[in-house]
């Protein structure tokens, strides 16, 4: 194309002007959304302060997480690495000095935490709920400035992808640990115990799986699908329990939460395993 | 009857208003809108076009939220609800409900356009539909800027205007890095750093806004999110950047041309009919058309210097233009 006099043409760079001056409309009201914008944050917000607080009391309450007789044990303290583990219940040794502030799986929780806190899932929750950047749609930002995920630390957020291989491997043991149940003191049993350790793995691997960085990088980075074709499918998959992650890492949550009670019932001897054989 | 309160007034002033209009069963927002312009308020102003939901016109704010006009039946709200309807927030404001949203157009043109294959001609592009169908989703954008507007990056702060594209522009860079036939190789590293993708911090309020249910969010902006970990913040990729320095030769090269260089004659392999057409030079961005101080256009034919409005290829095309310089090919009928 022939132009003639394109330097003293407003260029893409210089056309500024739209881009910031002049004024919106003066509406006084910060939100004008009337329906319960505040709910869905709440709901959050009070789901992973339970949660977290649950989670923490038990991890350093350091008893009860291990059922001699079926050989359960809680994915709150697998594996259990500290010198003070019981014995049995330490299926990956035991090396790590016993010290108040340090919880048994010393080496898996913190991976899981940073697993759990980069999740594109639950940065949306946080930043919604705890942090109000925003609250809800169309409702002001709690904050006068705003950075995203540019500056340090939440440009750490991208090393997501990190946590997601070590998660990998947190999950692999879960399920080790989940298979040894089925062998108890008197051999081979299925008691109630081990459907709700199956339940949490199930639920452990869906959110694990169904995680956005797994989808990009076991196939969504490619850009010729049709030079892949296992790869293709495999990003299919993904792709159809991806919309989920929100679902699953909620209902993970849950069955965590839920077979540590159970475990620590048992073990405490609160509530008898019902067993359906041997 | 049906209560509503619309937001009238222009750059300087403007208030919310109370009106009392008769709403009949089966219409949309729009329709009372222009029930009000024919018997109440003939000077309100604002802009819509096809009344389907297909050509992203009349967008505003129905009681807090993003939406459109045209899709908002009346019959979700219950008959003795008051209905608030205001201009977008993040845009400025010319008159009542019209906003002025060229920072969406400022932000496309920032955008590199397609950069066809070097080796090959109009005609010969050849895709498979598994490899197409992810950039398809973000086709049925039709640009009604309910995300630009709902985006708090930009809506809160304005300051960030300057370092952020917004949803609409990711879905079209995630659109062109996932083409089987782009050509560019700096598309992530152009998403973060013109076009500021970690401002985003995923509340996903885009997804929820669009009315074409294009999952902005999961689909493009967290994919875009990845591929520029996959050059920036990979450990082991950083490493051989900085032993290689290969930061400061590409700051040297950007120095020098913004712009990709266009095909050397050497990587042009092939041409469809040789020394009329180079299917792989670079075409002059055109310029955008021209604006007053306000980077507005003249809004006036008697401020501005010919009729009709400015053409959006600049005013200053000199014709004819020289074919030699275009990535065109007059089709001929008659061969002779």
């Amino acid at each position: 194309m022939t132009t003639t006099g394109a330097e003293s043409a407003p260029g893409p760079s210089k056309a500024q002007p739209a881009v910031t001056t002049r004024p919106r409309a003066a509406i006084a009201e910060r939100t004008l959304r009337k329906d319960r914008w505040w709910l869905p944050p709440g709901i959050v917000a009070i789901g992973l302060a339970a949660w977290v607080t649950y989670a923490t009391v038990r991890v350093f309450l350091k008893e009860n997480y291990w059922v001699a007789e079926h050989h359960y044990l809680t994915p709150f303290y697998s594996p259990c690495v500290s010198l003070e583990c019981i014995p049995e219940a330490a299926h990956f040794g035991r090396f790590v000095p016993d010290l108040p502030i340090l919880p048994y799986a010393v080496i898996s929780l913190p991976i899981l935490l940073l697993f759990r806190l980069t999740c594109y899932y639950y940065r949306k929750a946080y930043y919604r709920s705890f942090w109000l950047s925003p609250p809800a749609c169309a409702v002001p930002d709690g904050h006068a400035r705003y950075t995203g995920e540019t500056r340090f630390p939440l440009v750490l957020q991208n090393f997501h992808r990190y946590t997601f291989y070590l998660v990998v491997v947190i999950t692999a043991i879960n399920t080790w640990d989940m298979f040894l149940a089925f062998g108890g003191e008197a051999g081979f049993g299925i008691g109630l115990g081990n459907l709700v350790l199956l339940l949490n793995v199930i639920f452990l691997w869906l959110y694990t799986l169904s995680c956005h960085s797994c989808r990009h990088v076991t196939g969504g980075r490619l850009k010729h699908f049709s030079k892949h074709p296992i790869r293709y499918r495999w990003w299919t998959f993904v792709s159809r329990i991806n919309p989920k992650h929100m679902q699953f890492a909620w209902i993970s949550l849950g069955t965590l939460a839920l077979v540590d009670a159970y475990v620590m019932a048992v073990s405490a001897g609160w509530i008898t395993d019902l067993r359906f054989f041997n | 009857m049906r209560n509503f309160r619309i937001w009238r007034g222009d750059a300087s002033s403007g208030a919310l208003e109370d009106y009392q209009v008769e709403v009949n069963e089966g219409e949309v927002v729009l329709d009372v809108l222009h029930r009000l312009q024919a018997t109440q308020t003939p000077d309100l102003a604002c802009r819509w076009n096809c009344k389907a939901g297909k050509c992203g016109s009349c967008s505003v704010e129905i009681n807090g939220m993003p939406k459109l006009a045209c899709m908002t039946r009346m019959s979700t709200f219950t008959a003795d609800e008051t209905i608030t309807v205001t201009p977008l927030r993040t845009f400025p404001v010319i008159r009542d409900l019209v906003t002025d949203v060229s920072y969406n157009y400022v932000k496309a043109r920032e955008m590199p356009a397609f950069s066809p294959p070097p080796d090959l001609a109009p005609g010969e592009y050849r895709m498979q539909q598994v490899d197409v169908e992810r950039s398809q989703e973000f086709r049925k954008c039709i640009e009604c800027f309910l995300c630009q507007n709902v985006c708090h990056v930009v809506r809160d702060h304005e300051e960030n205007k300057l370092a952020f594209a917004g949803p609409r522009l990711f879905i079209r860079a995630a659109e062109l890095d996932m083409h089987p036939l782009d050509a560019r190789t700096d598309r992530k590293e152009h998403t973060r750093d013109r076009q500021g993708v970690g401002y985003c911090n995923i509340t996903k309020c885009c997804t929820e806004v669009c009315p074409e249910h294009i999952k902005i969010t999961d689909n493009a902006i967290i994919p875009m999110k990845e591929r520029v970990v996959d050059r920036r913040y990979d450990p082991l990729v950083w490493l051989g950047r900085k032993i290689f320095r290969r930061d400061q030769v590409e700051q040297q090269a950007a120095a020098e041309d913004t712009t990709p260089a266009p095909a050397s004659p050497e990587t042009v392999t092939h041409r469809a009919s040789p020394g009329q057409v180079n299917w792989a030079q670079e075409i002059q961005v055109p310029p955008a058309p021209a604006v007053g101080p306000d980077g507005r256009f003249a809004m006036s034919e008697v401020l501005i210097d010919r009729a009709g409005a400015p053409s959006p290829f600049g005013d200053d095309v000199t014709f004819p233009v020289d074919p030699e310089q275009l990535r065109y090919l007059h089709p001929r009928t008659d061969e002779d």
